[in-house]
C-alpha cells in the first residue's frame, strides 16, 4: 500500500483522531467524579481557612458541616434572597463576577466558642490569571476576622505568596467600613499609607501586580455587600444596646 | 533483557548525552518549574511517563505512519498522553496539579519529547524506545531536581516546604535571596551545572 497517497493519509489521520478522542473522553468521564470532589473539597478547605480552621482530608467534610451552619444568597439590599442548602456553595464565582447583577453568596459560620462569622467570597485578577479568596467578617459587619487567598498561576515565591499565612494574617482586625461608609482594605507598598484613610496592609515586594489585584479584588467584590454589612452592623448595635 | 546496547540507551542520557546539559533542550520548563522541589519532581515524573509511553506508541506504529504527516501524528500522541497525565493529577494529586497549573500542559511543547520521537522511536523497536524514554526523562528530572534544590534552599530557605535554614541565621541578618526565585537565576544555575559537567567531561568540550 502506498503510505504517501492522499487517501491513506486522510484515512490514517481520521482514524487516529477518532481513537485518541474516544480515549480522552473515556478518561475524562472516568475521572470526573473524583476531580469534582477534589475541587469541592479544595473550596471547603479554603472557606474554612478564612476562619483559621485547617483540617486534613479526613476531617474536612465533618469540619465544614460543623462550622459552616448556613449558606445563602443576599440581594443588593442586604436581604436574604435564597437560603436553599448549598445555594452559596454552588455559585461559580468565575461566571458570577462578570454578570451585571450578580448574586452575593454568604457563608454563615459559628465557631467553637459561639462567635458568629460571615464569610464572603471574592474573585479577581492577578498577574497571570485569576485569583480568588474568602474574607471572614465579624458579626459587627466591619472587622475582618480572617482571610484566605488562592490563585491559578501566580509566580511561585512571588505572587503565589498571597496564599501564605504571613500575608493573610495582616488582614486580621482591619476595618472594611470607616464612619459608616464602605472603604475596603487597601494593599499598598511597604512603608506607604492609604491615601483616603482606609485601613491597609503591606503588599508583597516583587509581586506588585498580584498585590494590587488582591486590593482591587477586595474593594470590588466587597463593595456589593455594603448593604448587607450595614444591616449586620445595625442589628449588632441593637443587640449591644439591649444588653446594656 | 538489558543488552549492552540497551544499557547505553538507558544510561547515556544521565550524563554524556543529557538532554538538558548537552543537547540544551527543555530549558524553558527547567526555568519555570524549579522554584520549589516538589513541583519539580512531579513535573519530572510526568515527563518520564509521557516520554516513555509516547516513545513506545510511536515505535509500535512506526511502520504505518505516513512520513509526510509524522510530526502531526507524534504531536497528537504526545498531546493525548499529556492530557491523560493532567487529568490523573487533578483526580489524585490536586494540590500539585494546581501548583504546576499550565506547565503540565506545556509538556506538549517540550522539545526533548519531539526530539526523542524523531531521532529514536521512529527507527527503533518498542523496548529500546521505552528505555530511551525513561533514560531521557530521568536525565531531565535529575537536572530539575538539582536546580530546584539550590533555588528552593537559597531562595526560600526551605526544602520540600520544610524550613532548613535555622531561625538564628535570620536573626543575625541572613536574608533569603529573592533573585533565586526568578527565572534568570534558574538559567544561571543551569549554566553553572553545565560548566561543572563540561569541566569534568573533557570529551564534551569543543576545540
Amino acid at each position: 500500500m502506498n503510505k504517501n497517497s492522499n487517501t491513506y493519509q486522510i484515512v490514517y489521520a481520521a482514524i487516529m483522531v477518532l481513537l485518541v478522542g474516544s480515549v480522552l473522553a473515556f478518561v475524562y468521564m472516568a475521572l470526573k467524579p473524583k476531580q469534582d470532589e477534589n475541587i469541592a473539597n479544595d473550596k471547603r478547605a479554603q472557606i474554612l481557612s478564612a476562619i483559621n480552621i485547617e483540617s486534613n482530608e479526613a476531617e474536612l467534610k465533618d469540619n465544614f458541616n460543623k462550622y459552616i451552619v448556613a449558606d445563602y444568597i443576599v440581594d443588593d439590599k442586604g436581604e436574604i434572597a435564597d437560603s436553599a442548602a448549598n445555594s452559596a456553595f454552588n455559585v461559580n464565582m468565575k461566571s458570577n463576577i462578570k454578570q451585571a447583577n450578580r448574586v452575593l453568596p454568604v457563608y454563615k459560620s459559628v465557631l467553637a466558642d459561639g462567635q458568629v462569622k460571615y464569610i464572603l467570597p471574592v474573585y479577581g485578577a492577578g498577574l497571570w490569571g485569576p485569583i480568588w479568596g474568602y474574607v471572614a467578617v465579624n458579626d459587627d459587619g466591619n472587622t475582618i476576622f480572617g482571610t484566605s487567598f488562592s490563585h491559578e498561576g501566580e509566580t511561585p515565591g512571588l505572587g503565589a505568596r498571597i496564599t501564605e499565612n504571613e500575608f493573610k494574617a495582616q488582614f486580621v482586625g482591619k476595618k472594611i467600613m470607616k464612619e459608616g461608609a464602605f472603604k475596603s482594605v487597601e494593599v499598598v507598598k511597604k512603608g506607604q499609607k492609604s491615601l483616603d484613610g482606609a485601613d491597609y496592609v503591606d503588599a508583597i515586594s516583587g509581586a506588585t501586580i498580584t498585590s494590587r489585584g488582591v486590593g482591587s479584588m477586595i474593594a470590588h467584590c466587597l463593595s456589593s455587600y455594603e448593604p448587607f454589612l450595614k444591616k449586620l452592623a445595625a442589628s449588632n448595635n441593637q443587640l449591644n444596646s439591649q444588653e446594656e | 533483557m538489558l543488552s549492552k546496547q540497551n544499557k547505553e540507551v538507558l544510561f547515556n542520557p544521565f550524563s554524556k548525552d543529557n538532554p538538558v546539559l548537552v543537547q540544551i533542550l527543555g530549558i524553558c520548563s527547567t526555568l519555570a518549574v524549579t522554584a520549589k522541589l516538589e513541583p519539580a519532581i512531579v513535573m519530572g515524573m510526568s515527563v518520564i511517563a509521557v516520554m516513555a509511553f509516547s516513545n513506545v506508541i510511536i515505535s509500535l506504529i512506526r511502520s504505518t505512519i505516513p512520513t509526510t504527516i509524522r510530526i502531526i501524528v507524534q504531536l497528537v500522541v504526545v498531546a493525548a498522553l499529556v492530557i491523560v497525565v493532567q487529568q490523573f493529577l487533578i483526580a489524585y494529586d490536586y494540590d500539585v496539579s494546581r501548583q504546576l497549573s499550565v506547565f503540565i500542559g506545556l509538556i506538549i511543547t517540550n522539545c526533548i519529547l519531539m526530539g526523542r520521537l524523531e531521532a529514536f522511536a521512529l527507527n527503533n523497536r518498542p523496548w529500546p524506545s521505552f528505555l530511551d524514554g525513561i533514560g531521557n526523562g530521568l536525565g531531565y528530572t535529575i537536572i530539575l531536581v538539582i536546580v530546584a534544590f539550590f533555588r528552593e534552599l537559597l531562595g526560600s530557605g526551605t526544602l520540600f516546604g520544610y524550613q532548613v535554614i535555622p531561625q538564628f541565621c535570620y536573626d543575625h541578618g541572613y536574608m533569603n535571596n529573592g533573585l533565586m526565585i526568578l527565572p534568570p537565576m534558574a538559567l544561571i544555575t543551569v549554566a553553572c551545572i553545565i560548566w561543572v559537567h563540561r569541566a569534568r567531561n573533557k570529551d564534551l568540550q569543543e576545540k
